[in-house]
């Protein structure tokens, strides 16, 4: 079998390195560029809508892959930023608040505000490494939905003079609906998932971009030099209170677009959005994909929306109609889909035990990992 | 004036004080060596010169500007460099990244640079990537060595890699905390020669603590003796040979009274004037 697949693969082993790097890329563009096409032809577009969502989560993955996968920095809260992302949107362009600004306007407000309060989250927390960090995070995670949901009535005053009174600022509980689309040149974004898609492909691949320079840069290496051991980080020149809080900051302002496009797109948003198991199920997709690796942070964030939008529904169905075939109640009436954090944490127990480096680690380290498996033997045989 | 000058410095930890009323100079251009037994206070002078800890009190003047308390990437972007007791290198970085690290504090390039990679980012980094191979190449890392992980090199190469990366941010004073620990004799005698190499060659100024006396008394210039947070001798390596109290120090009151009576009883056979010399 391996044979037979040795032999197909051939011709295109023969071809240079550099020249297949390119071939592949340009492949992977057009497939990507021709898929709402494809899919309308089948499906009439129904699953560009959810391979846009799947797009919306891959992008906060790759921005929390900065603070954990590059600077080591354990976020437990990082929906929050997506959640100030969309709330800034929302706020800026809701009707009652006759502002009504333009996206393109607000979708940079949106990076901004993120990772403005990316530095605020990011200051108290300079001093902690580890887990007393994780559980800040947490902590702020928590604590901005909730202030979203409060913030349906602002009053701010000193006794009798009041700058504001019983201000809507969020809509509370209800959330703001409807949130002000895109528009391009007369063109405006409305239901049809294509153009959505597009847009979101550019935020994607501008983001994919900005992890790939940034690793490999003087920023990139400090940050691994901070993940890798912070005192002899400092030692060497590395700042690490300014290099942490840019960490915090970059990390946050990609969750910025995602919140704004997000906002958008779903025209409506309320504080549930962003709870606690969104940061879960993004540093899901981080550690299952490889921690630090581009690659594996897009292919593992798709895996987990596949499995949870395709696998757990389409096994759901499988299920019941056995179970409806051979009477057993409690299997025709099951929905896999309420398991799903089940799956997740059993999920990421059994990839932490057998592969604690992700699914994809870097080429340069699965290099190293057989190098070092070659030298194992030449040692044992000197020793 | 001296480039590393400790005036009276003190440092306290709850009741204990590692180091007391320390005065000590390191003149431009020496190889310095600090010893002293387990526990002398050595590693804790080196943690406060490079700012991991701050003194109690007292002064560290580096070219007479002041760095006692200073955070420690300030310090090495004053010309301080320094390497580990147990070696902390980036082992899931490459060699080269390393080095690269070590230069970050010589490097311009901002993080909206990197984001648009424009011409004069491109040529600081091709720069620095030149750069670091020549220092890899310096300290024997040279070929390919750069693209292997710190964590994969061999221990004496790894060594090796802690003083490239030091070289790279590029400093006057090099605190080397037991370079040769860990090494076999012929490993020992190649990490003596880079040390004289980088101090003859690149002009930098050496303090290392050692325990190795061979290497000690084969290349230092000039020697303090450390013993409970007090230097209790200095001198050229002869003088501190001879010193009693650092024999005291080393092998007990015991040993010390027993070899000096040694020596007398031979002096006083052979008739001739001896120095003390062990």
């Amino acid at each position: 079998m391996a044979q037979i697949w040795h032999s197909l693969t051939a011709p295109w082993r023969a071809i240079p390195d550099r020249q297949r790097q390119i071939l592949t890329l340009a492949f992977l563009i057009l497939l990507l560029l021709t898929f709402p096409l494809v899919d309308k032809a089948f499906d009439r577009g129904g699953v560009v809508n959810d391979v846009t969502d799947v797009l919306v989560l891959v992008i906060l993955a790759l921005g929390l892959n900065i603070v954990v996968g590059y600077a080591g920095l354990l976020d437990l809260g990082y929906a929050a930023f997506f959640a100030i992302g969309a709330y800034t949107t929302g706020i800026l362009t809701w009707p009652p608040h006759h502002l009504e600004l333009n996206f393109w306007i607000v979708i940079w407000a949106a990076v901004i505000v993120a990772a403005f309060f990316g530095i605020i989250i990011g200051t108290p927390t300079l001093r902690l490494r580890g887990d007393y960090l994780a559980i800040v995070t947490l902590a702020f995670g928590e604590i901005v939905p909730v202030v979203i949901r409060n913030l349906g009535s602002v009053t701010i005053g000193v006794g009798s003079w009041q700058l504001l009174s019983d201000f809507n600022l969020t809509n509370g509980v209800q959330g703001l609906n409807p949130v002000g689309r895109p528009g391009l040149w007369g063109f405006k974004f409305s239901f049809d998932p294509t153009p959505w898609y597009y847009l979101i492909l550019i935020i994607a691949a501008l983001v994919i971009l900005a992890n790939v320079r940034l690793q490999n840069s003087r920023l990139g290496r400090a940050w691994m030099a901070l993940r890798e051991d912070e005192t002899a980080a400092d030692c060497m020149g590395v700042d690490p209170i300014r290099t942490k809080l840019l960490a915090f900051a970059i990390g946050a302002s990609f969750s910025g677009f995602a919140g704004a496009f997000y906002a958008a797109k779903l025209q409506a948003i309320f504080p549930e959005l962003f709870k606690f198991n969104l940061s879960v199920m993004i540093l899901c997709m981080v550690i299952l994909g490889g921690m630090g690796n581009i690659k594996g942070v897009v292919i593992g964030g798709m895996l987990i929306q596949l499995f949870d939008r395709v696998v757990l529904t389409q096994t759901t169905i499988l299920a019941r109609s056995v179970g409806e075939a051979l009477h057993i109640s409690a299997l025709a009436t099951i929905d896999l889909s309420l398991w799903r954090w089940f799956f997740f944490g059993l999920t990421m127990v059994v990839i932490m035990v057998l592969r604690p480096e992700g699914l994809f680690p870097s080429a340069v380290r699965r290099a190293e990992l057989h190098a070092a498996e070659e030298e194992a033997p030449r040692a044992a045989e000197k020793g | 004036m001296a480039l590393l000058e400790a005036r009276r410095i003190r440092k306290q930890f709850g009741g204990l004080a590692a180091l007391s009323d320390l005065d000590l100079n390191i003149e431009k251009g020496m190889i310095a060596s600090l010893i002293g037994p387990n526990g002398a206070g050595k590693t804790t002078f080196f943690n406060m010169v490079s700012g991991i800890y701050k003194p109690t009190s007292g002064q560290i003047l580096l070219e007479g500007k002041e760095i006692g308390g200073l955070r420690p990437n300030r310090v090495t972007a004053l010309g301080l460099g320094r390497t580990f007791q147990n070696i902390r290198l980036f082992s899931n970085m490459t060699a080269l990244e390393n080095v690269l690290v070590g230069m970050n504090c010589r490097l311009k390039s901002s993080w909206y640079g990197a984001l648009l990679r424009t011409r004069s980012v491109m040529q600081e980094e091709a720069k620095a990537r030149e750069r670091a191979q020549e220092l890899l190449a310096y300290v024997g890392l040279g070929d390919d060595k750069g693209e292997t992980f710190a964590k994969n090199l061999p221990y004496g190469l790894q060594r090796r890699l802690e003083i490239a990366r030091a070289l790279a941010t590029h400093p006057k004073l090099m605190l080397l905390d037991e370079p040769t620990a860990g090494m076999n004799p012929q490993e020992t005698v190649g990490a003596m020669a880079l040390i004289k190499r980088v101090r003859d060659e690149l002009d930098i100024t050496i303090l290392l603590i050692e325990h190795d006396m061979k290497v000690v008394m084969g290349i230092s210039d000039c020697i303090t003796v450390l013993d409970y947070g007090a230097k209790i001798a200095e001198g050229t390596p002869g003088q501190v040979r001879a010193n009693p109290k650092v024999i005291e120090a080393y092998l007990g009151k015991g040993v010390a009274a027993q070899i000096r009576r040694t020596k007398q009883k031979v002096a006083a056979e052979t008739g001739s004037q001896e120095d003390g010399t062990i």
